[in-house]
Parts: structure tokens; sequence; C-alpha cells
């Protein structure tokens, strides 16, 4: 075994004696596409609404209530799937949050969620996990969608224009505030700011 | 003798019909009166199916509706599409309970919902007012199927009063 290793090492850290430069550099160009294609494409997978739903947890909890929701079926057609809000868009974020993730698969494989009531008892720490990554990144999963700025008030009935103009646009509030438990049923809500 | 049996043969036969007829005529009357009355089924025959109707949408205007005698529960003015009320949350509640209605402007909910049967006043919402549902419902754009003719407590008085002056 640790001859293997030290003949690895010895044969990385010498010069080629063998192939061109050419062909090492244009070697190494042509792997780095297909390692990084193939990396990326496994990543955009798990970015998926059927790579998500393919647990039963997610599919036979937070699927359903979603289901019922305006965020799944509306007038026009529209609909988010769960990495729209529960993944970041931007790559160094969304790499971090897959990073994360990691932990939800040790949940996975040790059943931490595996039954409906399991889940329940569950569910208000879950919840609080995602309004505090949202309230900390100012709703950014929302607003990918929904642009402050392409509101039109007018639009909008008496009640949410009144409070977007004045508690949105200040930046005292963000969506994440009052629209808690708009894509998934809430947990008790004993305590929460607004309830 | 065979005369007399072929009479008697016939009147039963009438008398086995009549009820049937009878009930025949009887079910055209029902008909009449059915569908007298308008129905969302419109008159259609019973094996037809109908074309559904459009469905109406919740009024959200946020306008208050008078109410139609003192003791009605208020109408809700605006949507309540996923709104909770379960025994984990009241989503009503985080507008119109006491404590939120200087940040939101909703009025709200009346004193007696923090009664308990016996009069006593709770902290908290009372369990039997907790289901906002029960008594409080959204309206929608739809025309009355059937035509309404209460007339309120006042008009009643009014008219009266008017009537004594003449």
């Amino acid at each position: 075994m640790k001859n293997i290793l030290i003949i690895g090492w010895k044969t990385l850290s010498k010069p080629s004696g063998y192939y061109s430069l050419g062909a090492l550099v244009i070697g190494g160009f042509i792997a780095g596409i297909i390692f990084w294609g193939g990396f990326n494409t496994a990543l955009e997978v798990t970015n998926t609404e059927e790579f998500c739903i393919s647990c039963h947890e997610m599919e036979n909890n937070v699927y359903e209530e979603m289901k019922t929701t305006i965020h799944f079926s509306n007038r026009s057609g529209v609909r988010a799937t769960c990495p729209d809000c529960h993944v970041p868009h931007a790559w160094t974020d969304k790499i971090a949050r897959k990073m994360q993730a990691s932990k939800e698969v040790w949940g996975m494989l040790f059943g931490t969620i595996d039954t409906r009531e399991k889940f329940l008892a569950h569910r208000r720490g879950l919840a609080e996990n995602e309004w505090r990554r949202l309230k900390a990144n100012d709703s950014l999963e929302c607003r990918n969608c929904h642009n402050f700025d392409y509101m039109d008030f007018t639009e909008q009935s008496e009640r949410a224009s009144y409070q977007h103009s004045t508690a949105l646009a200040d930046g005292e509030k963000t969506c994440i505030d009052c629209h808690k438990g708009i894509a998934h049923q809430l947990p008790d809500m004993k305590g929460v700011e607004g309830w | 003798m065979k005369n007399l049996n072929l009479a008697a043969i016939a009147s039963l036969l009438v008398l086995a019909v009549s009820p049937i007829m009878y009930s025949l005529n009887a079910n055209a009357a029902d008909k009449e009166t059915i569908n007298s009355v308008a129905t969302l089924r419109d008159a259609t025959p019973i094996d037809v199916q109908k074309e559904p109707n459009r469905i109406p949408q919740v009024v959200n205007k946020d306008i208050k509706k008078a109410r139609n005698y003192p003791m009605q529960p208020p109408v809700i003015p605006h949507t309540i599409r996923s709104y909770e009320v379960n025994k984990n949350n009241n989503k009503c509640m985080s507008c119109h309970s006491r404590h939120r209605t200087e940040k939101t402007q909703a009025p709200m909910v009346s004193v007696t919902h923090y009664m308990d049967r016996d009069g006593n006043f709770l902290a908290e919402m009372s369990p039997r007012r907790y289901f906002c549902n029960q008594c409080h419902v959204t309206q929608l754009d739809a025309e009355p199927l059937v035509e309404n003719t209460f007339t309120d407590m006042r008009s009643l008085m009014k008219a009266k009063a008017k009537s004594k002056e003449h």
C-alpha cells in the first residue's frame, strides 16, 4: 500500500519524459471539460423536483401540502419547484447550500423524519431553518421571481399595496416576515413574531 | 257469466293502473314546482350532464359590508385562501386579535370572542369561538339563485312610522 502511494507520488512529482507538452495540455483541457460538465450535470440533477421527491419524506409531507397552494396551481400556470425556493441560484451560495444538505442525507439514512409523526415533531425546527435563511438573505429566493421594482401596487388589493409600499419598501420587513407558510403547512407558531 | 268475469278483470285492471296514472300526474306536477325554483342545474333534464357553472370569485375589496341584523357575524371582505385555522395556528388572529390590530389596522374580534360560556373573560380567545369560519364567511361575486325578501327590523319600523304619519 505504502509502495503504491510512493510510486504514485514519484510519477506525479517528476516531469513527464514521455508525453508531449501539447498532449498533456490538450488532454488536460478535454478531461477538464468532461469532469466539470459531469460535476455540473450531477449538480443539476440534484436540483430538480424529481430528485427531491424521490425520498418519501419529501413526497408525502411537504410536496403533498404544496399541491393545494398558489405556488403549485394558479391562473397563469407558472409554478415553483422545490429548488426554486430552497436552493440559492448563485453558484457559490448553491454549493454552500449543497454542502449543508449533506446533513439531510444523514437524516434520510437514519430516518430522522421517516414517519408523519416524526416529521410533525421536527416541523418547527425545520421551518425555523428556512425562515432564518430567508431572513438572512432578504428573501432572495422569493425575489428571484417576485421583483419588487416591477410590482404594480395598483393591481394589488388595498391591504397588500399598503403593506408592500410601506414596510417592504422601507426594508423594515422582508417577504418571509409576513408570508410564512405560503407553500407548506405551518408548525405550532407559539412565540413567533406576528402570530 | 263470462261477461261478468271480463267486467271484473277490467275493473281490477283499472284499479291497478289508476295509482300509476295518479303518480305519473303527481310527478308531472312536482316537476313543474321543482323546475320553477332555480337550482344550480337550471332545469337540466335528469339524464343530461349540465355544463358546469362558472366558479365565482371571492370578493376581495376590503370594504365592510353592512350587517343585515345586529347579531349577524360580519362577513369577510377579503380572500382567505390557504389561511390555516387549526390546532397549531389561527391565521385570522394574526391580524384581528387585540394585540395585532394596531399594527394591521384590522377590526378587532369583539369581546364576546374572549368570553367563555359562563361569561368569564379569558386572556386568549375562547375555544368555542376559535374557528372563525363557523360564523364568518367570504362573499362571492355570484347572483343569488333565489330572491331574498328579508326585511330588517329597522326598515319595518321606518315603514310603520311613515304609514302612521299619513
